[in-house]
């Protein structure tokens, strides 16, 4: 069910914090059933200890090193998410 | 062919004969280009190079032909040959690189041996008793 909400905050800014740490802000571009997540227009945010990233601009990160993805509260409507989350947890499509 | 359902899904895919840096779970960078993928975002990487930064400093080991296992892989990042133009950092010879980064190592170690050593972390009861070396 996380699938189709991602793939109604494409084109919204998100902040990708992987398991080693590193927080990536860019633009949501795609995502996948893995919920492996492409970002556009990606910067680094805390100190650029990770200086590799400065010559790139999008970058696709592997769903399975995701922690969190930091959201504006704004962009999520929350009653949805949790009337379909029962919906599905009630009768699972897969 | 462009189903409304595949519309906005990532793919590896677009990402073919790109030039990528490929980030490794080990902390490792790779730079190749990108000539096969799979379901498991395994990768054949071609004319690859390690890439290692140690400060401002980076150096490049040239791979060839590198295989790398999907579950390995954190991040791949699409270079963009202007910015590389433009990096701010200096580039250095393989030994003088390995030798930079095998100091910074050495340097981590130390803090790691002197935290550990150190009580600040360790609550002690009043009543403990102290071994004695």
């Amino acid at each position: 069910c996380f699938i189709r909400f991602f793939k109604s905050l494409v084109g919204k800014d998100v902040v990708v914090e992987l398991k080693n740490d590193l927080s990536i802000c860019g633009t949501l571009h795609s995502v996948d059933q893995y919920l492996n997540i492409k970002l556009t227009d990606i910067s680094v945010t805390d100190t650029e200890k990770y200086p590799h990233m400065l010559s790139v601009k999008n970058c696709f990160i592997r769903g399975s090193v995701v922690r969190y993805v930091q959201l504006p509260a704004d962009e999520v409507d929350t009653q949805l998410l949790q009337d379909s989350a029962r919906k599905e947890a009630s009768a699972p499509t897969r | 062919m462009n189903k409304p359902e595949l519309e906005g899904t990532a793919h590896l895919l677009d990402e073919l004969d790109k030039k990528l840096m490929v980030l490794l779970r080990d902390g490792r960078t790779l730079i190749g280009y990108l000539r096969s993928v799979d379901q498991f975002a395994n990768l054949v990487l071609h004319k690859t190079i390690e890439r290692i930064h140690v400060g401002n400093e980076y150096g490049d080991i040239p791979r060839g032909v590198f295989i790398v296992r999907g579950e390995n892989v954190v991040l791949l990042g699409e270079i963009d040959t202007e910015k590389e133009d433009e990096l701010p950092l200096i580039e250095v010879s393989v030994d003088d690189i390995l030798d930079a980064q095998r100091k910074e190592q050495e340097l981590k170690q130390e803090k790691q041996r002197l935290l550990s050593k150190s009580p600040q972390g360790k609550r002690v009861a009043p009543n403990a008793r102290f071994n004695s070396r």
